[in-house]
Parts: structure tokens; sequence; C-alpha cells
């Protein structure tokens, strides 16, 4: 089945707008073919993940539309990329990878996408607004717009984001439409564990725990989250996201009285029963807060890795004075984003953070390239995605823990609890 | 001696193209992206029952792909790298399969034809060898050899 197309569409599609927007168009009515859409979507804006090297092919899709000048139809930022292209000095990979990353990077600005590089999106100037339909692809930043700002984007991948972009269209199905936002599961925090208090660092350890486990137990439905502290920070949700869409396939949450539509239990199931209520227990909140370390408290450690999703200034307002009351034994890696960096440097904060022996990452990320150096023992996180990903990318134990503890066994160089 | 019932099946064309080649059934779908090698054209999935399947210029029956959507990053490649199997037969639309084929067609006029049957067409193929698909139009042809 074809979807029905416009008559703007349809010149789109045979040529009249150049080679380039013809073969974005065929790709995206080719999907939408596929996936049963009756009818494309314009968008606002988009997010590409495709200038993350993975083989040849990689190249050739953009060098093709390079080659025929094609130009992004609406605002496009970029994920992250194989190079720290303001620091380069900080890549230990070979010559060829860094040439053809980087070459990936640089032909998706010639494409006219903005040098973001980051998976934070969300959290730059050029954040959606509630209700706008975008074409995003990188999973966590799926889940924020959805989520937490109520921009409607598919979980999109692979070739679909830049030809979107290109053509400036999506396929009408999915997530794009009102009735396919409802949350079907529920999800209710009547308790939190012993300790555990609804403020402070407490609020990012429950916020990654519940994510953790509808990441695991609702898979690709979507949860509504009953019962998360009203003092949540928007980092809190970004962190619960990026775990969820690691544990999962999952593309929305809501929480209520966080997220915009939820501002009720039933405002998130659209005044219809959920198709399951799951009451998480203090117990199972306890389990997957340690399920995402590989290696016990007090091993020692050789590293420490924060800002998956890149740091927002916020977590650095955080970080900075946890770090002005220690001194690291550790080497700490921060990954954030350029337009964080420059209000550091503003601030004199990135001379203050060198000098206490943490690198400044940007444009990439720890976990899918090659920086870091201390890669034969167990590294410590707050990062429950970087807990998910990073031993099969680096061949690494890891261990998780909050902000503060992070800072606390810096200090040590072994695994502290606070 | 061809005593089979049924040696003939249509289909909607995915993919458009012709193919005669092997047919490969898959026990289940497979995700081409870290379950499956461009390189050698195998399925690598420890979890997979067809661990160590070469698919390369087969027609692969299966009901869809599976997983992450970097699965047409690779099967593109190994398009590009001719590997990957000549045709598809796929029960379900699949978005994954179809990006692939679009781009490796595009880039490098490579074609992967790829077939949407229904279930009984899907059965009637239980136990054939080889395909020969003329996928040329909208209703595709299967013949059974």
């Amino acid at each position: 089945m074809t979807p029905t197309l416009t008559t703007d569409e349809q010149a789109m599609l045979s040529g009249e707008r150049g080679p380039g927007v013809a073969f974005a168009m065929e790709l995206v009515v080719g999907f939408a073919a596929a996936m049963a859409a009756p009818s494309l979507l314009k968008i606002s804006s988009a997010h590409i993940d495709g200038c993350l090297y993975h083989g040849q092919v990689n190249l050739d899709f953009v060098e093709r539309f390079v080659a025929t000048k094609a130009k992004v139809a609406v605002p496009t930022t970029l994920n992250v990329g194989s190079m720290d292209l303001v620091h380069p000095e900080l890549f230990h990979g070979t010559d060829e990878l860094a040439a053809a990353g980087t070459r990936l990077m640089r032909a998706h600005e010639e494409l006219g996408c903005l040098s973001t590089f980051t998976c934070a999106p969300y959290q730059t100037m050029f954040r959606p607004k509630l209700g706008d339909q975008i074409a995003w692809a990188e999973s966590n930043a799926i889940v924020f717009a959805n989520s937490v700002i109520g921009a409607r984007t598919n979980r999109y991948g692979d070739f679909l984001d830049l030809a979107a972009a290109i053509a400036g269209r999506v396929p009408a199905y999915g997530l794009h439409l009102t009735e396919n936002r409802r949350a079907r599961v529920v999800f209710e925090i009547t308790a939190l564990p012993t300790g555990w208090s609804g403020d402070g660092e407490d609020t990012e350890r429950t916020a990654i725990a519940i994510g953790d486990i509808i990441g695991t137990r609702a898979g690709s439905d979507i949860a509504v989250i009953d019962g998360l502290s009203p003092k949540t920070t928007e980092d809190d949700l970004k962190a619960l996201g990026a775990v969820a869409a690691s544990s999962g396939g999952v593309a929305m949450f809501h929480a209520v009285g966080l997220t915009p539509e939820a501002a009720t239990l039933a405002d998130a199931l659209q005044g219809q029963p959920p198709d399951a209520v799951i009451r998480v227990t203090p117990a199972e909140l306890v389990a997957s807060i340690a399920r995402l370390s590989t290696v016990a408290d007090a091993t020692p450690l050789t590293a420490v890795s924060l800002g998956t999703p890149h740091f927002s200034l916020q977590q650095f307002e955080r970080a900075m004075p946890l770090l002005r009351a220690m001194s690291p034994k550790l080497p700490i890696y921060i990954n954030t984003n350029r337009q964080t960096l420059e209000a550091l440097e503003q601030r004199g904060w990135d001379r203050e953070l060198k000098a206490a022996r943490v690198t400044l990452v940007v444009d990439t990320c720890t976990y899918v390239t090659a920086i870091m150096h201390e890669l034969d023992g167990a590294v410590m996180t707050n990062s429950g995605k970087w807990a998910w990903y990073a031993p099969g990318n680096l061949g690494i134990e890891v261990a998780f823990g909050t902000l503060a503890e992070c800072f606390a066994s810096a200090a040590a160089g072994k695994v502290v609890r606070l | 001696m061809n005593e089979r019932a049924i040696t003939k099946v249509a289909g909607t064309t995915m993919l458009a193209g012709q193919v005669r080649a092997p047919l490969i059934t898959l026990a289940e779908p497979v995700s081409f992206w870290g379950g499956y090698d461009a390189v050698t054209g195998t399925v690598t999935d420890r979890r997979h029952p067809d661990l160590g399947l070469c698919m390369t210029g087969a027609i692969v029956r299966m009901r869809a792909a599976r997983g992450s959507s970097s699965g047409s990053s690779v099967l593109a490649e190994a398009i590009r790298l001719g590997t990957a199997p000549a045709g598809f037969v796929v029960l379900e639309r699949d978005a994954i399969l179809m990006l692939a084929a679009l781009v490796a067609k595009d880039l490098y006029g490579k074609t992967c034809v790829i077939v949407q049957v229904d279930k009984a067409a899907y059965d009637a193929l239980d136990g054939a060898r080889s395909l020969s698909i003329d996928a040329a139009a909208q209703v595709a042809v299967i013949d059974i050899d």
C-alpha cells in the first residue's frame, strides 16, 4: 500500500526538487508503505544518529546526498560521532577510523545539519516544544522528546532519520498520533526502600531504578509511573528514559504530575482502563540498582565516567561543590556538548575541572569510541545507560552509583556507598 | 518428479526484481545488528537456532527481521559486499529490510528482492528447495522449482 501524497510531495518524489530530495522521498515513502501509513506528516525538526561510523555504507549513503547538493529541510541536530572534533588528541584509535569517522561528521555538516554532536539535543537551544512533530533518532533522545517534552517521534534510526530531514516528512503512524500515546501499563511506587528519601540524590536513584524496571517489564508498551517524588528533576527524568531505552525498547513513558501528557493518571491513560497495573516494591527498586553494577562495593576502580547522556549545565552545577570537597585519586571523564563547554569556559570551570584530573569530552561519548585509557579494571558511572552498554562495548567491569557516590569513590579509589 | 499440489503462489512486491535461488527458511527472525556478520553472510546470534548458517545468495523465508534499526546498515553493508541473501520472502511488512534494500539498490545498483506473502502462501513454500521469483510488477509470482 502506497501512502496518499500531496501534489507537493508527488513533485518531490518525481525529482522536481532535485535528485537528493527524490531519493529521500523514495525512502520515506517506501518506509511509509512498509508501515502501512496512509499519508505523510510535515516535521519541524530532526535529530540524526547516522554520524557515528559503522561501515562504508554509512559514508556512501551520506556522500550520495552531498553529491546532489541536497540540504536538510528542517533544523537538524546531530548525535555523537566517533571523534571529539574539539579535542581530537583524545582519540587513540586507528588513523583509518579517525579519518572515516571525521569525514562522516563533516559530510553531515555539509548537508546543513547543525554541529551539535550531542545525544542530549533537548538540552540545547534546539529543544522542541509540546506537540511538535519531529523525526528523532538515538534512543534516549527519542524517549526524552516524547515523554518529558511531549514532542512526537517514533523510534527512527539508520537511513530514515536523514531521509526524513531532507524530505521534511515522516509517515503518519505510531507516536505521531495522539491515540497511540496512551499509557498501557501502570507502575505504582507506594513506598521507597529504607534510607531512600524523596529528595536530593535519591530522586536520581529512584528514577534510574524505575527506568530500568519499566524497560525490563513494559518493553515497548507505554508505561505510566505513579508515585515519583514531585522533586524529581529534568535530569532525573533524562536518566530514567536513557536506562529504560537500554533495558527495553521504550520510546515513551508518562510520570504522573511530572510529564506534560500525564497531569493525572487518567490523562496518561486517556480515560481508558490500563492493560495491567504493576506495584513496584522497595525490594525491586534496590535490586534494580544492584543489577547495574558488575562488581561489589569496595572494589578498586580505575576511572569514573559521567555524562551519558551528555551532562547539562545543571549537572555541572551539582558536581562542582562535590568536586571541590574532595581530591580525586582517579581520572574522571565527563561527556558533554559544545554549548555546555562554552558555558563552563565562561565560568572558568573548565580550568578548575582539568586541574582536578577531569577530562571533558565533547562531540562523542566514552563508550562508543577510543578515548578512555583505563580499560583494565572497573569503572564507576552515574549513568544506567553507560552501565548497560560499557561492559559489552569496552570489555570492562562497571559500578553504578549516584553522582555523590561517584565523587566519593573517585576520592577513595574504590567503590564507596553513601 | 515434482508431486507438489501447489507450484505457484502470489505475493506483494516490496522491492522489485527477479531472482532464482535456493530457499532457506529461518526458524526465527534474525537481528542483522548484533546477530549477523556482514562479511561472511552468516547468522552469529548465539541464541538463534540457525547459528552459523550462511545465507549468501539464497532466498530467505522468515516472518520478519527483528531488533535495532542499525540492522539496516549491516544488511546494506552485506548487499554492498555481495554476501547478502538474494531475496526475502516475509510475512510482515518490514522496515529494516526495506530500508537496507532501497539504500543498497540506489547506492550500488544491487538488488535484494523482497516479497511479502500471506500465511497460506508462506506455508505453501514448506519443503521447497528452490524458488523463482518474478517481482517485476506490484503482484509478485513465486514458482516452486
